[in-house]
């Protein structure tokens, strides 16, 4: 089986078509580079994406957040539920944790933005 | 009367990147005018990440992006002025400026870079029928209420225009609890970025509809619906309407570089680019005048703005020191088959340095080879299996093939249109 898939690292947004057998890639064409033929593994094995949001602080500023590291896609409302539960007060330092576990991955919630300096 | 080596207009991406670039070229006397409370532009509402793969070699999102310029401009300890709006430019390169804590202020400036950035395409210029309701707003208004003021400015949405911000709004609405019923694209392509498409659009199941438009607006005093048909030549399809109900409408559709100071400064606009005309140099026509970035011409991606903005920055060091030699004869750069604009419109023979060519394809290409000529002489050829009017090329003309450009220049696109 053969899946197509448009890579999304980077603007190029490269096309990719990656071969399964059993569950497993046997072969991966049309990535330009490293971060494109993982992603292709990834995406059809176990898809995951970065999640970005705001958190309200209690003084009223919105903050940018991240997830440090790309999350399962079927996390992604859950760590949304999580982000909005937080409650934060300026100053914020850009790469603070603001959430230490998003939602089960192990995978932290942290600030993009100083503010309140 | 303040006096400047350097006054740059607008601390977004690009304003910082040409004073730094300026500054590290030993330019002493820079000054940054920004209009808003805060550095770092459009960026600081762009929360989202893919920012910063080529500069960085990492993905950040548009404020970490912008914060690691801001860092670099204070480490530089370059001034900058915020709350500052400049509100005039004229040709001697005298600027007046108005801000809270100085009130109306002439400056004079050695040299000018233009850095304004860009406004998006609003409804008035649309066309669209219907009443003005409370609920339409373009993409990056509900983006800056959204994320940076808090607000979810509609719970059911319908976005025209596939321009990124538009995708991107489309995700960001749906992780805040909206719903987003589709996005409606005019022409027969999607002007945003494929990623876009994927990660902001399928991983949500919002559909995209190509070719189909708005064409009437539903509500008096707040928005109640949207009717949409599909288009063909130009012209809505009779009995292919359908009503979507919705409290808001998104509009992206497209961006202007914000050149009301430029025009009041006599600054030639390109109508193909609604940015100065601009030499290889990122030169106006006005000397000492340089422009980089959205009040340029519309880039995709923030990275190719601050290699822009630096070149600018570079140039204006460079005039204001009289390092430059006179460049020798000047020829037009001129948009060929299937190239719909090109910065610069014009090089130097002897600028001595290599010079970036900026443009964007009319339609979508596929096996296309792009081609560069001088006269009768194909001088550069780049072969591309796909090119889309989303993306802008840029190709590196190395200065001594320049040196031998006796004639004019025409970018033109050989393949198969899609």
């Amino acid at each position: 089986m053969t899946r197509n898939l448009i890579c999304i690292c980077c603007p190029r947004g490269c096309q990719l078509e990656v071969t399964l057998q059993d569950g497993q890639v046997t072969d991966v064409k049309g990535f330009s580079c490293k971060r494109g033929k993982d992603y292709a593994v990834s995406e059809v094995t176990a898809p995951v994406r970065m999640v970005t949001t705001t958190v309200r602080t209690e003084e009223g500023v919105s903050v940018p957040v991240k997830t440090a590291q790309p999350i399962p896609k079927d996390k992604i409302f859950a760590c949304m539920e999580e982000i909005k539960a937080v409650r934060l007060h300026l100053p914020v330092q850009m790469g603070d944790v603001i959430l230490e576990n998003a939602a089960g991955t192990g995978i932290p919630v942290i600030a993009a933005r100083s503010l309140g300096e | 009367m303040r006096e400047f080596d350097l006054a740059v207009i607008g601390g977004g991406p690009a304003g910082m990147a040409a004073a730094l670039a300026a500054k590290e070229s030993g330019l002493e006397r820079i000054v940054i005018f920004e209009r808003d409370s805060v550095m770092g532009g459009i960026l600081n509402q762009c929360i989202h990440n893919g920012f910063g793969l080529h500069t960085f070699q990492e993905e950040l999102t548009g404020p970490e992006y912008a914060e690691r310029y801001f860092r670099k401009v204070q480490e530089a300890g370059i001034p900058y002025e915020t709350g500052t709006m400049v509100l005039d430019i004229t040709p001697d390169r005298q600027i007046t400026v108005i801000s809270r804590e100085r009130g109306v202020e002439t400056v004079q400036a050695a040299s000018v870079i233009l850095a304004m950035g860009c406004r998006e395409r609003p409804r008035g210029t649309l066309g669209i029928a219907g009443f003005r309701p409370q609920g339409i707003y373009t993409a990056g208004t509900a983006q800056r209420l959204l994320n940076i003021d808090g607000v979810l400015p509609g719970k059911e949405a319908v976005i025209l225009g596939s321009g990124d911000i538009g995708l991107i709004m489309a995700r960001r609405m749906t992780l805040e609890g909206a719903h987003v019923s589709a996005v409606f694209e005019l022409m027969p392509y999607c002007n945003g970025l494929n990623r876009n498409v994927v990660q902001c659009l399928e991983d949500y199941n919002i559909p995209l509809h190509l070719s189909h438009t708005v064409v009437e607006i539903h509500g008096k005093d707040k928005l109640e619906g949207v009717t949409v048909a599909a288009v063909e030549n130009g012209k809505p399809v009779p009995g292919s309407e359908e009503y979507f109900p919705c409290d808001i409408l998104l509009l992206s559709c497209g961006l202007i570089p914000e050149n009301e100071l430029s025009r009041g400064c006599g600054i030639g606009i390109n109508p193909l680019t609604n940015g100065p005309v601009v030499d290889d140099r990122l030169e106006t026509n006005i000397e000492g005048v340089f422009a980089c970035g959205n009040v340029l011409h519309i880039h995709d991606l923030v990275d190719y703005v601050s290699a822009e903005a630096a070149q600018a920055g570079r140039s204006a060091a460079a005039f204001v020191q009289g390092q430059r030699g006179d460049g020798g004869e000047t020829h037009q750069i001129i948009p060929g088959d299937g190239v719909r604009y090109t910065v610069p419109c014009s090089f130097h023979r002897n600028s001595r340095e290599d010079t970036h060519l900026r443009f964007r394809v009319r339609s979508i290409y596929r096996d296309a080879t792009i081609l560069i000529s001088c006269g009768d002489q194909v001088i550069a050829k780049r072969k591309a299996p796909v090119l889309l009017p989303s993306e802008m090329q840029d190709i590196t003309l190395k200065y001594p093939l320049l040196e031998q450009a006796d004639a004019d220049i025409i970018v033109r696109i050989e393949g198969v249109t899609a």
